[in-house]
């Protein structure tokens, strides 16, 4: 057991034995292979049931409003992020919050082995080796090579507000933001953007496990789930699940903090980050913003200044 | 039969805009045109809405999804808002479904912001008629938010 999972074991235990908070959530084994699942852990006994490694993907300040009471939450870089939006938003007490902080490698693009072992069976890691039986066959990956593309651009793998460190830090390059990623789309013409759109947009079945696994996602009554006005209809088709996706993406304008949580929820395979980087990048570019980099600040859209840029009007 | 196929192909493609217009300036505006007898082609479909800042980006995608051919979105110049700052805000919103619209490969010309005063009757004559004549160019709403398999319009 890693020296990393026995502190958080620790520090559930203290934690909930000296009554400081009411839970803990933190990852435990899940029910398939490389899953992790939330887990809420309410007296010391349940402790052991917590894990850390790199299949513990789920953005847990998803949990952290919804749950009540004190709550210790263990929190990756992204997590931290998303908790600091929520805070920034009043969603959360920040007093009722115990952020057990752990610095992130990056977790597992499941669906990159999926590719090329068919279903998962069973799985193992050691030493940033994953060995996979699947139902195609069996493979053994570097763990570099699978991880989740948003964890490979990543630049904050350490929480950016915590009150307890586990494990090490992560030395990450200070600068710009690059989006590499949404350049090379941006490159390409429009008709061609406008196909892998369609491919991606006819591929939604509108399940909407993206936005409930999104931490930010947290309107008691989603617009899609609005019967007056009426948003969308009952049918799923392209057009419906773009005004679906680019609304999402809209409501999450200056606020998204990349975790990838939506992207690794979706059955289909829809590639939702590449919308959510494009939002990114324009946040960056034109209002040189960055959502839950701490605890103080404001979501992009709720500001402007008086030097917005305007290339968006009508050519006249 | 064949005289109504004559008729339609001989008629000129006129697209259908929704324009959202604020009630304070592009409204009074278009009102201007009106009274002075300013022409205008008849493509749009106008939304009075109390604000730019009332422009909710769903209203541009529903607007879309429900087939219009282009949309216009018209607000009171910066610094002129009725609501001191509702224009402000409006115009981050703006800058980035605009930017996230042509990025999924909408075409550039379907969907137009402006700011027109009160004042402007003449100008917002002439933005309808460009707006008009680049969205007649574009034709139909046939790219990435063409309905297909059933269709998004309400029943
Ligand atoms: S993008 Fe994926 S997760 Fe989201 S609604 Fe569509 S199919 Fe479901
Ligand atoms: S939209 Fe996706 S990447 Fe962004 S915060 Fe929500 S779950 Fe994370
Ligand atoms: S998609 Fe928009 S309305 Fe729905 S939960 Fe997310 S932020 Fe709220």
């Amino acid at each position: 057991m890693s020296k990393i999972i026995n502190d958080i074991r620790e520090t559930a235990r203290q934690l909930l034995a000296e009554g400081k908070v009411d839970v803990v959530i933190g990852y435990e084994k899940g029910s398939l292979p490389l899953k992790a699942t939330p887990c809420f852990v309410h007296s010391s006994e349940g402790v052991d049931s917590l894990i850390w490694d790199e299949t513990c993907e789920n953005n847990l300040a998803t949990y952290a409003a919804k749950t009540p009471g004190k709550k210790a939450i263990v929190a990756k870089g992204c997590d931290s992020r998303a908790l600091a939006v929520l805070l920034q938003e009043n969603q959360l007490v920040r007093d009722d919050l115990y952020i057990i902080g752990v610095s992130c490698h990056g977790v597992i693009d499941q669906r990159r082995i999926g590719a090329e072992v068919g279903e998962i069976l069973e799985a193992s890691i050691s030493d940033g080796k994953i060995s996979v039986k699947g139902m195609e066959g069996d493979k053994e990956y570097l763990f570099t090579e699978v991880k989740d593309a948003t964890c490979r651009t990543c630049r904050y793998p350490n929480p950016v507000m915590e009150d307890l460190h586990i494990g090490d830090t992560i030395e990450v390059a200070q600068g710009a933001a690059a989006f590499a990623d949404v350049e090379a789309l941006e490159n390409k013409s429009d008709n061609e953007r406008q196909e892998y759109f369609k491919e991606q947009m006819s591929k939604c079945i509108r399940c909407y496990a993206c936005r409930n696994a999104c931490p930010l996602c947290y309107c008691q009554e989603c617009f899609v789930d609005c019967n007056s006005p009426r948003w969308l209809t009952g049918g799923v088709n392209r057009a419906e699940n773009l005004l679906f996706q680019a609304g999402r993406v809209m409501h999450l304008a200056g606020r998204c903090v990349d975790c990838g949580a939506c992207s690794r929820a979706c059955p289909q395979g829809v590639d939702i980050r590449a919308l959510n980087r494009k939002m990114t990048k324009d946040v960056y570019v034109m209002y040189n913003h960055e959502s839950g980099i701490s605890e103080e600040g404001k979501p992009a859209l709720n500001e402007y200044s008086a030097n917005d840029p305007e290339q968006f009007l009508v050519k006249e | 039969m064949g005289e109504i196929q004559v008729e339609t192909e001989n008629k000129k493609y006129e697209p259908k805009i929704a324009a959202f217009l604020c009630n304070w300036c592009s409204y009074a505006g278009a009102d201007l045109a009106g009274v002075g007898r300013i022409q205008y082609p008849a493509t749009i479909r106008t939304i009075r809405v109390p604000c730019s800042g009332r422009i909710n980006p769903l209203y541009v995608l529903k607007a879309m999804a429900n087939g219009a051919d282009g949309v216009l979105v018209s607000g009171c110049h910066p610094g002129d808002c009725h609501y001191i700052s509702g224009n402000y805000v409006a115009r981050r919103k703006f800058a980035l479904i605009k930017s996230l619209l042509n990025h999924v490969g909408l075409e550039e010309d379907r969907i137009s912001f402006s700011w027109v005063s009160a004042a402007e009757g003449g100008r917002f004559a002439e933005v309808v008629k460009g707006v008009t004549e680049r969205v007649s160019t574009l034709g139909p709403n046939n790219g990435i938010f063409k309905v297909v398999d059933g269709g998004a319009a309400d029943e």
